[in-house]
C-alpha cells in the first residue's frame, strides 16, 4: 500500500511531473503544423549511389537556392526507387537502369525520360586480383575468369540499377548465373556501400558504380581491378512521375527542378561535383 | 582496435561541440520515440490494466498475442505502415508518408504492445494485493483501473522506458516509413546505417556512441524520478 502522501513527496512528485510534460511537449510540439509548412517541396525516389557519393549534399542546397522549392530525397535502389514512382509516394525518380525505365514508362507511370548525366561502372577486387581480372581485357572476359576461379564475388542482390547491370554482364559473358552460381556467389540484396563492406570484408570481386567507390572510405585490401570498357556506361535517367495517373504529384514543381536539371546551370553543377579532384558525374543532358 | 579509439575521441568531439547537424538529428530521434511513447502509453497502459482485472471470453488469448507482439519485428510494422500510408494505400490522401508524423505512428505501434503486455504485469502484480480490499469497498473496474495504474507508477516508468528503449533503437520502421531523408526524417539510427553504407565506420560509430549517451541519460533520469517519489521504507 502506497504510504500517505507527504510535503516533501508531494513535492518531488509536481517537479516530477512537471519535467515528464515538459519534456513530452518539447517533444510533441514541433510537429504540430511545422512538418507541412515547407509545401515548396518535392519527394525524389533515387538510388543509393547518388546519395552515399555525396552528390544530393553538393547539388540540392544549390538548387533551393536558386528556386526556394525543398528537394526530399529517399535513396533506395533503381527497382525501390521506380516502385516508390508507381505507388505514387515520389514526384521524381532519378535512376539507372534503361530496361526497368523503359518498363516505367510504357506502363505510363510517366511520359518522358531524360538523360541528366553519366559516369561508369568499375571492377573492384582484391589487390591481389587472384583471378586475373586486370589483363583480361574486357568484363566479359575478367567475368569469366571469376567464374572459372570460382573466386568470392559480390552481388547486389537488390534489384538495383548495379544489380541490373551486373545480371545483363553475366549474360553477355555467356554465363547463366542462375546455373552458375555457387559458394563463390554471394547475394548480399543490400545496397552499395553495404555491398563494399562485405566485398572489403571477405576480399570479394563486385561491380560497383565509380561514384559511390570514390566516396567510400573502408576500401581495405580492394582496388579498381578493371576499368574503361565500353560495356560499363552508367547512364542516369530522370523522370516526372505521370501526374494524371498520380493527381496528388507537385506537377510544377517537379517539372522545375528536372528543367534546371538539364539547364547549363543545373549540368555545369553536376560537372563540379568533386571528391579529391576527381569528377564523379559526367553531365549529358540534351541540349 | 584504434577504430574504436577514433570513435570514441569522435563522439566527445560531437558533444563538445555540439554539431549542429548531430543536434537536430538527436532532437528529431527524442521527439519521435518520446511521442511514440507518449501515444503507446496513452493506448496502452489503461488496455494493460483492463486486461490484468477484468475477465472476459477471449482475455487469455489477447494475454499471449500482446505478449507475442513485444517481439514484432520493426521492419514488418515498417513495411504495415508503409502500405497505409503510402499514396496508393488506405490512408494515402494524408500525405504523412516520408514525414516524421509517418515515424511516430511506426513506433507507437511497435511500442504499444510492449506497454499492454508489461503493464498487464504490473497491474496484475498488484491486484493480487489489492483484489479484497477494492472489492469489499464495491469498486468496479473503471474505478480499480485508475487507483491501480498510480499505485503501480514506479513500475510504469520501467514499462514506458523499456518501450522508449525499443523505439529509440530500431532503424527497420523508421528507414522505410520515414525514407532517411536528409533534415526531414534523419534520426540517429538511420543516421548510423547510412555512414555505415559510406564506409564511415569511425563516425558511424561515434554517432552510435552518442546514442547510447543519450539513452544512459534518460535512463539516469527516470531512475531519479523514481527514487525521488518512491517513499521510503516501502
Amino acid at each position: 500500500m502506497s504510504a500517505p502522501m507527504q510535503g516533501p513527496v508531494m513535492r518531488h512528485l509536481a517537479v516530477a511531473v512537471v519535467t515528464v510534460v515538459a519534456v513530452v511537449a518539447a517533444a510533441v510540439a514541433p510537429f504540430a503544423p511545422a512538418a507541412q509548412a515547407q509545401s515548396r517541396s518535392i519527394v525524389l525516389a533515387s538510388t543509393t549511389s547518388t546519395e552515399q557519393s555525396g552528390l544530393f549534399a553538393h547539388l540540392l542546397p544549390r538548387f533551393r537556392a536558386s528556386t526556394g522549392i525543398d528537394v526530399r530525397v529517399v535513396a533506395v535502389g533503381t527497382g525501390q526507387a521506380l516502385d516508390l514512382g508507381r505507388r505514387g509516394d515520389a514526384d521524381v525518380v532519378l535512376v539507372h537502369d534503361r530496361p526497368a525505365e523503359d518498363r516505367f514508362l510504357a506502363e505510363g507511370h510517366a511520359t518522358r525520360r531524360l538523360d541528366v548525366m553519366y559516369n561508369d561502372f568499375i571492377l573492384v577486387g582484391p589487390s591481389a586480383d587472384p583471378a586475373r581480372t586486370s589483363s583480361a581485357g574486357t568484363v566479359m572476359e575478367a567475368f569469366r575468369r571469376i567464374r572459372q576461379a570460382e573466386h568470392a564475388f559480390v552481388s547486389r542482390g537488390d534489384r538495383s540499377g548495379t544489380h541490373a547491370a551486373e545480371l545483363r554482364l553475366w549474360e553477355l559473358a555467356g554465363i547463366d548465373i542462375q546455373q552458375a552460381r555457387g559458394a563463390w556467389y554471394r547475394d548480399t540484396g543490400t545496397g552499395m556501400g553495404p555491398a563494399l563492406n562485405i566485398a572489403a570484408a571477405m576480399d570479394a570481386y563486385l561491380l560497383a558504380d565509380r561514384g559511390t567507390w570514390i566516396a567510400f572510405r573502408n576500401r581495405q585490401g580492394l582496388r579498381i581491378v578493371l576499368e574503361g570498357d565500353a560495356r560499363l556506361k552508367n547512364r542516369y535517367g530522370i523522370m516526372r512521375v505521370n501526374p494524371a495517373r498520380h493527381p496528388h504529384v507537385k506537377a510544377l514543381e517537379a517539372q522545375q527542378f528536372i528543367d534546371w536539371l538539364c539547364s547549363d546551370a543545373g549540368q555545369r553543377v553536376i560537372a563540379d561535383y568533386r571528391i579529391e579532384g576527381e569528377q564523379l558525374f559526367f553531365p549529358e543532358a540534351a541540349r | 582496435m584504434n577504430d574504436i579509439g577514433l570513435a570514441l575521441r569522435q563522439a566527445l568531439s560531437m558533444l563538445v561541440t555540439l554539431d549542429p547537424s548531430l543536434v537536430g538529428v538527436v532532437l528529431l530521434s527524442l521527439q519521435v520515440s518520446l511521442g511514440a511513447v507518449l501515444i503507446a502509453a496513452i493506448a496502452g497502459a489503461p488496455l494493460g490494466a483492463v486486461l490484468a482485472i477484468c475477465h472476459f471470453p477471449g482475455r487469455r488469448p489477447l494475454v499471449v498475442i500482446f505478449n507475442a507482439l513485444m517481439g514484432l519485428p520493426p521492419v514488418m510494422v515498417g513495411l504495415f505502415v508503409y502500405v497505409l500510408l503510402s499514396r496508393a494505400g488506405p490512408l494515402g490522401p494524408l500525405g504523412l508518408l516520408f514525414t516524421p508524423r509517418a515515424m511516430v505512428i511506426a513506433q507507437a505501434l511497435l511500442v504499444w504492445p510492449i506497454v499492454v503486455a508489461l503493464s498487464r504485469q504490473a497491474v496484475e502484480d498488484l491486484w493480487i494485493e489489492y483484489a479484497e480490499a477494492l472489492r469489499s469497498l464495491g469498486a468496479r473496474w473503471w474505478h480499480a483501473v485508475p487507483t491501480l495504474l498510480w499505485d503501480a507508477r514506479h513500475a510504469l516508468i520501467t514499462v514506458l522506458l523499456a518501450g522508449f528503449g525499443r523505439a529509440i533503437a530500431e532503424v527497420g520502421a523508421v528507414m522505410i516509413v520515414g525514407g532517411n531523408i536528409d533534415g526531414v526524417t534523419r534520426v540517429m539510427t538511420t543516421s548510423i546505417a547510412l555512414e555505415t553504407s559510406k564506409g564511415n565506420l569511425a563516425f558511424a560509430m561515434a554517432l552510435g556512441f552518442v546514442l547510447l549517451a543519450l539513452v544512459v541519460l534518460l535512463n539516469a533520469l527516470a531512475f531519479t524520478i523514481r527514487q525521488r517519489t518512491m517513499p521510503h521504507g516501502t
